[in-house]
């Protein structure tokens, strides 16, 4: 029998069955009722959580078989991945399944390490780039890996399909009982979205700090309640590697283009109105975005009620001139950003429930008016990529491109072709986010909206300076300009498997044949 | 050559001819022509992969309608024979040459065209010409070279070259240019083709760019050439009409219309009569309205 999902996808029968994984259907996620699970508590007074030594933690909590988890907030710049894997690798601990909230490229030579020493046999996380991508698609680790959304993580971790043993979090201070935050100290990142899940539900949490300060430390993200072991270690992160660098305006003028574009299908769509909400990305084209919009914004002498998820340095300056009403933020992007957090009360931490976990009694995303959001691919289904590369290697994260595509507006904002690539084609190399959450898709050349919104279609269709095309006449127009690629070509094996934010399968990757 | 006198040209963008990815976009930006350069912007080493990138882009590319020009190299150069057979054989809308002085190379070029519109059975005539004024003795020749051939469609100043010609440099006041920009002005009205101003190359002095700009405007220039896609909105908003200059335009027009149904040849408009100059202004500023997006297509106001 030939598995397919709801968005034409050839699935493995017997993986899925192996898994216990459903074939993705819908993005609605409708009104079930779901139990949670709850952590083992090693009840302490608390006396007794400082240690100094990562090898004396290591040996008193992980045990063959399992799972153990980080938060990447320190993006580039994390040591406390690589120190505290080199330690499970040295103490021989065989069989773990690494849970990451994602994984970046600093610690990429380690996790592949661990996985030819058989110490890492599972991994589950947002994403993978670089070597380690390469790796897994090659057919470097046995068992798929899981690839999951910022908000079906914390789903998969409050149902109990990711059951976190050990989570290992760096933090920039904490004091001697674990109360600590991603605001002060040296190596600051601003909010812990990703890794309060983690806190919230590890059996045990061990905070690793370069920063022991005086107790009790506050504002407390991370609570001593939930913490087991505080390690002193000399750094836990390259404050200059954190921040995707100064946030500078683009000056590339086909990312003005789009920005401009993107701009004007906010501005004249019906959700542009006093109280609207929005999510950008980071790149030079979102960060345009949100300067285009900010003058729209005056000119029309409209706020908006909030912006939402990962924030940068142009978002939190909207906040301090008032255009924005609130930051509800999941992570910051910069050190602009980071800064924001601790001076501005209305800049919120959310954790990743909070910001977009589906199984919920409401999330922020549920709540978002307009998400503009990037493609490494866009087909004529509307779907998209941001997984797999034209070569059909890892080299992506789905992020939080699932949770933020359910807005009311989800904009995908990309150029028609990428050098010799095209960017929208007749089929996605791997299906991340379902056309049925695409709105519009805007290229430097135009914008084309998905039909089944018609309503979309009546205030889009007639804006100056932007042409409307089908989907289908884009990805006509990137194949004329740069031909027709050679299909890829993969082995039967499966090497990861996409979830959709349900927890149900979306995609499969398969190995690449060289 | 009605085509030429209603094309509008405000912008004329400088792409090199050697990069592939400023090639390939040139298209999505909204210049009024697009500059192929073969010329300056390539080094010698890379002329012909340059000729071969712009004759194929020429072949394989939708530029959306922009008028398409390439400045070939200088008629002294040994690849100037190749660079013009290759551009008349990809169907280029204008060749623009380099450094004219004389009415006689562009006569020179003329005969090279029409030769290889023959030679690649392109219709005879299809290719224009435009001449580049980079010298004293250009300036001092412009009239005879703009009205060198009926395949001429325009006259540009290059300040660059020809302020070292004049041994000074450009000014932030542009004085050093009055001179040549009213000879060249001049000098494509009297044949009844285009002028085009010279680059504004500091992309970080937006304010200059804008003075110059509002300056050769009012001088009369059609547009001017860009080294950058982000100078094109800003040359337009220069060259934008006002809604009083559009109300104005729709009435002059209007009355022609009435004018033409009760089949009298004399146009009048409140109660004043509306002479040929006067027609021609309100068709430009139409066109120029329809271009910025104050209008549709059937000149009725765009809501915004």
């Amino acid at each position: 029998m030939i598995l397919k999902n709801n968005v034409n996808r050839t699935l493995s029968d017997d993986l899925m069955a192996k898994l216990d994984y459903k074939p993705y259907t819908s993005t609605e996620i409708g009104n079930p009722e779901i139990q949670r699970v709850a952590p083992k508590v090693h009840v302490s007074t608390g006396n007794d959580k400082v240690v100094d030594s990562i090898e004396d933690v290591v040996k008193a909590t992980v045990k063959d078989g399992m799972t153990i988890s980080f938060h990447h907030h320190f993006r580039n710049g994390d040591y406390v991945f690589n120190k505290v894997m080199r330690v499970i690798i040295d103490a021989g601990i065989k069989n773990l399944t690494l849970a990451p909230s994602s994984l970046t490229g600093v610690m990429n030579d380690m996790v592949i390490e661990a996985i030819k020493a058989g110490t890492i046999t599972n991994i589950t996380s947002s994403g993978m780039r670089g070597s380690l991508g390469d790796f897994v698609s090659h057919g470097g680790l046995k068992n798929p890996v899981i690839f999951r959304s910022h908000g079906n993580r914390a789903r998969a971790i409050e149902h109990g399909d990711i059951k976190i043993d050990v989570a290992f979090l760096g933090v920039p201070n904490a004091d001697k009982l674990g109360n600590a935050n991603g605001m002060a100290g040296k190596a600051v990142f601003g909010s812990l979205g990703y890794a309060l899940m983690d806190a919230q539900y590890a059996d045990n949490v061990v905070l690793l700090t370069d920063n022991l300060v005086d107790y009790p430390n506050t504002p407390a993200s991370i609570k001593q309640t939930q913490v087991d072991y505080v390690v002193q270690v000399d750094e836990v992160g390259d404050p200059d590697k954190i921040g995707s660098g100064a946030t500078r305006f683009t000056k590339d003028p086909k990312e003005l283009k789009i920005a401009g574009m993107v701009n004007d299908v906010i501005t004249h769509s019906p959700y542009f109105k006093d109280g609207f909400s929005f999510q950008t990305g980071s790149g030079g084209a979102a960060l345009a975005v949100t300067r285009y919009l900010r003058e729209a914004m005056i000119a029309n002498k409209i706020t908006a009620s909030f912006a939402l998820g990962g924030i940068t340095k142009p978002t939190t300056d909207l906040l301090k001139e008032g255009l924005v009403r609130r930051v509800m933020d999941v992570q910051d992007f910069d050190k602009g950003a980071a800064d924001s957090m601790q001076s501005n009360p209305n800049q919120q931490e959310i954790d990743a429930s909070w910001y977009a976990d589906p199984d919920n009694k409401g999330a922020m995303v549920d709540q978002l008016d307009v998400a503009i959001l990037s493609a490494l691919e866009i087909d004529t289904k509307f779907n998209v990529n941001v997984m797999t590369g034209s070569d059909g290697v890892i080299r992506g994260a789905v992020g939080g491109h699932q949770d933020a595509a359910t807005s009311k507006l989800t904009i995908i904002s990309a150029p028609l072709v990428r050098g010799r690539i095209a960017t929208i084609v007749p089929d996605v190399t791997t299906v991340v986010t379902p056309g049925d959450s695409i709105d519009v898709v805007v290229t430097e050349v135009g914008i084309a909206i998905n039909p089944k919104r018609k309503d979309l279609i009546a205030s889009l269709s007639n804006i100056p300076g932007v042409p409307v095309f089908t989907i289908e006449d884009l990805q006509k127009l990137a194949e004329k300009k740069v031909g027709t690629p050679k299909p890829l070509e993969f082995t039967d094996r499966t090497v990861a498997m996409v979830e959709y934010r349900d927890g149900s399968i979306i995609d499969e990757i398969k190995e690449v044949k060289d | 050559m009605a085509e030429n006198s209603e094309r509008l040209r405000r912008t004329m963008m400088f792409v090199p001819g050697n990069n592939p990815a400023m090639v390939k976009d040139a298209g999505i930006y909204g210049a009024d022509s697009i500059m192929f350069d073969l010329e300056d912007a390539v080094s010698l080493a890379e002329k012909d992969a340059a000729r071969v990138l712009v004759y194929e882009a020429l072949q394989t590319q939708d530029y959306e309608g922009a008028e398409l020009v390439v400045r070939v190299n200088g008629i002294d150069t040994p690849f100037y024979h190749n660079d013009v057979r290759a551009m008349v054989k990809a169907g280029i809308d204008v060749i623009r040459l380099p450094k004219v002085e004389s009415a006689q190379m562009i006569k020179d070029l003329v005969k090279d065209v029409a030769a290889a519109e023959k030679e690649f059975g392109r219709e005879a005539g299809s290719t224009h010409v435009m001449a580049a004024i980079e010298s004293a003795k250009g300036v001092l020749n412009v009239p005879e070279i703009a009205a060198a051939s009926d395949r001429m469609i325009g006259v540009a100043l290059s300040a660059e070259d020809y302020t070292t010609d004049m041994k000074t440099h450009r000014y932030p006041d542009g004085a050093e240019l009055e001179f040549a920009r009213n000879m060249v002005l001049h000098a494509a009205r009297a044949a009844g083709i285009a002028a085009f101003d010279t680059v504004f190359t500091n992309m970080d002095d937006t304010e200059g760019f804008y003075r110059e700009t509002r300056y050769i405007h009012q001088l009369g220039f059609d547009g001017k050439s860009l080294v950058n896609p982000r100078q094109i909105k800003m040359v337009n908003s220069v060259y934008e009409p006002t809604a009083k200059e559009i109300a104005n335009a729709r009435n002059v027009i209007n009355a022609i219309a009435e004018a033409k149904l009760k089949g009298s040849g004399v146009i009048s408009m409140n109660g004043q009569m509306v002479d040929r100059p006067v027609v021609l202004r309100a068709q430009r500023v139409m066109r120029l309205a329809k271009a910025s997006h104050l209008v549709d297509e059937e000149g009725n106001d765009i809501e915004e």
